[in-house]
């Protein structure tokens, strides 16, 4: 019998399995942050064991890093802290980092994948959930615990139940004006936040064949917000056009030898997967969130729900909160909530085509007199590629905040969070309670709605834009 | 990690049942970066009232934790283990355990034993009528017994028996990894040349 893409990468990197044993797997490149790793190290010094494989390891800052005042100490404490931890950790351990001020330094899932270093077929692991980004690249990657961060570092393995496999179908094109963030928003509502739990899942179909390696991204990124354990997308053309060159990418007889290997990662056609899942992509329209959720949303063109239309009791007193929570009331139309901050950035939609396509957008109008716009770059090489191309002017005289990189308002760790009762239109993947600053109020987006919103002032799509002078 | 195979310790009774790990140590605990010093968030809530079992005298070097069931529920922090650990807890005698926790303590090599209802409530009234009993648990006989004549409490405790051989041998996971080393070598050898690495 065939095998899927998931069980041709998990077979080629098991070291050792045995009965009623969890498999021994192979790590190929190990993604280290300042948050989930210190009591990993300190772990390890207390057992007196080093770093087994240091040039498989990589640490960069991220979650707690200012984006402004970059060439003052962290003023907060406790971030300031976790950050010279790291840093001091990572000198006595040998493990290479790119710190804040340095051209490589910015959110590891995006850091990973433009120095070329996540390629196909990879295992790709990091203590942060959204390491199922690098599934992208038809690599299989996860977020593990802080006692697992330790258990790589010391062995460049780690054990692991095979994980079921689930297919998601995607069928039909996705219409002009509808991205890769709609799809998986849309993805989610349908499968609720727990569907997807216990499985690999592999994203299917044309539609996603179509899409480019940075919105293949933002999907793999959010596999997790439906409770997958990973998602990944079988690598092609696109996947190696995007690898070709940088710096960590195979070059001469090693590329070719790399790309004949890569080729056999695909899904045999008589494989089964333990579960399949269609998606319509053809019917998706722009999509937002308006619970506290990643699977509480509908298409901008409805209205916000009425609780009691869940069938569900828990989805009903889920939804009951949410819009507590949320300051909606039922049957208002998406359109008409007003938003306070707009934030384009994070490993889901913080990487350059997501600034190319929300400046294109904002060039020629301007942020609404009552909202804010944050734009936070996904890693300093974007920032610098996006300076180079002008877009940082282009926000700027569109009256929105052009910032230095770093997970920033995805989850307010550092300075850049909502006030209580403030709402957003972001970009980032959680909607939960306080995730950007206690009692504040996300709706999640795509770029192409958070800029029309911003320039609207409320829930907005590219479509309800009035046409610009040079458009 | 250190072997376990018996231990003897003075007894604490907390007289609570669902103590999840927020009660066990707050989230305002969590953001030191070592694996020592978490003793300090240990029941920090509870410590607070100076009549609080932690903070009677004849519990100041007390080693075996007598809990109500439910113990160890909740968030999945595994800061909870380290701060009973920190403190000098070996040993949480309860009836029934968070599975998190469990494991977690699996982990770390705290000893999570299992025990009936009405053991813990011998153990606890032996603890009350005498403060500064001990508890001797022998994880090779899986048993668990205090006091002396009429008051003698004596049970068995329920654990699996991965678990049970992990703690005697002192197994942490990276050691029982560590000890296929020649696997991982082996299996190192045939990775292909143009697998990256991070150095440049
Ligand atoms: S951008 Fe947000 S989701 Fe991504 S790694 Fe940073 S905090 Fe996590």
């Amino acid at each position: 019998m065939g095998r899927t893409l998931a069980e041709k990468v998990w077979d080629e990197h098991v070291v050792r399995s045995a009965d009623g044993e969890p498999d021994l797997l192979y790590i190929d490149l190990h993604l280290v942050h300042e948050v989930t790793s210190p009591q990993a190290f300190d772990g390890l010094r207390l057992a007196g064991r080093p770093v087994r494989r240091p040039e498989l390891t990589l640490a960069t800052e991220d979650h707690n890093i200012p984006t402004t005042d970059l060439d003052k100490p962290i003023a907060d404490l406790v971030s300031r802290t976790q950050v010279e931890t790291l840093r001091r950790n990572c000198e006595e351990f040998g493990v290479n980092l790119y710190p804040m001020g340095d051209l490589d330094q910015g959110i590891v899932h995006v850091v990973g994948p433009q120095l070329g270093l996540t390629q196909p077929g990879m295992t790709v692991v990091c203590g942060d959930s959204h390491t199922s980004t690098h599934g992208a690249f038809g690599s299989v990657a996860f977020g593990i615990g802080t006692s697992e961060v330790e258990h790589v570092l010391a062995t460049q393995t780690l054990q692991q139940k095979r994980p079921r496999t689930m297919a998601v179908n995607v069928v039909g094109d996705l219409p002009e004006g509808s991205t890769a963030k709609d799809l998986v928003l849309a993805l989610i509502t349908q499968e609720t936040t727990g569907g997807g739990q216990g499985y690999v899942v592999e994203y299917r179909g044309d539609a996603i064949r179509a899409l480019s390696m940075e919105a293949r991204m933002t999907i793999c990124n959010m596999s997790i917000e439906w409770g997958a354990k990973a998602g990944l997308i079988a690598p092609d053309q696109t996947t190696y056009d995007y690898l070709e060159g940088r710096p960590h990418a195979p070059e001469g007889a090693d590329w070719d030898a790399a790309v004949a290997h890569w080729d056999s990662l695909v899904t045999d056609d008589d494989a089964v997967f333990d579960r399949e899942i269609v998606l319509d992509a053809s019917t998706l329209t722009p999509f937002v969130t308006w619970g506290t959720n990643p699977g509480q949303g509908a298409p901008l063109s409805a209205n916000v729900p009425d609780p009691a239309s869940f069938e569900d009791d828990n989805e009903r007193v889920a939804a009951e909160r949410a819009l507590e929570y949320m300051g909606l009331t039922a049957g208002t139309p998406l359109r008409d909530i007003a938003v306070d901050t707009v934030f384009v950035g994070s490993c889901t939609n913080g990487r350059i085509e997501d600034l190319r396509v929300a400046a294109s957008l904002i060039e020629g109008r301007h942020v609404a007199e009552s909202t804010r716009m944050l734009v936070v770059p996904g890693s300093v090489r974007v920032r610098l590629q996006a300076e180079q191309e002008g877009l940082d002017v282009i926000f700027k005289e569109a009256g929105a905040e052009w910032r230095g990189a770093g997970c920033s308002m995805c989850l307010g760790m550092n300075p850049d969070q909502l006030t209580p009762g403030e709402r957003s239109a972001s970009t980032s993947n959680r909607n939960f309670e306080g995730r950007q600053g206690k009692g504040g109020r996300t709706h999640l987006v795509s770029p192409q709605v958070a800029v029309a919103t911003g320039v609207l002032g409320h829930l907005a799509s590219p479509a309800d834009l009035p046409a610009t002078a040079n458009a | 990690m250190d072997s376990f195979t018996r231990h003897t310790g003075v007894g604490m009774p907390l007289r609570r049942s669902n103590v999840d790990t927020d009660q066990i140590i707050p989230a305002v605990y969590l953001k030191r970066v070592t694996r020592t010093g978490f003793e300090d968030g240990l029941f920090a809530a509870w410590r607070t009232d100076p009549s609080f079992v932690l903070n009677q005298p004849a519990y100041a070097q007390a080693s075996v934790l007598v809990a109500g069931p439910d113990f160890g529920t909740g968030s999945s922090r595994e800061h909870a283990v380290w701060a009973l650990q920190n403190y000098g807890f070996k040993v949480v005698v309860a009836p029934r355990f968070g599975d998190i926790f469990r494991g977690n303590s699996a982990k770390a090599g705290l000893l999570a034993a299992q025990v009936d209802d009405k053991t813990v409530s011998a153990l606890w009234d032996l603890m009350d009528a005498e403060p500064g009993t001990e508890i001797s648990i022998d994880l090779v006989e899986r048993t668990v017994s205090a006091g002396s004549g009429v008051d003698r409490v004596e049970d068995s405790f329920d654990i699996d028996d991965y678990t049970r051989w992990r703690l005697l041998e002192g197994l942490d996971d990276i050691a029982i990894t560590l000890s296929h080393g020649a696997d991982v070598d082996a299996f190192e050898r045939t990775r292909p040349s143009y697998m990256p690495i991070t150095t440049v």
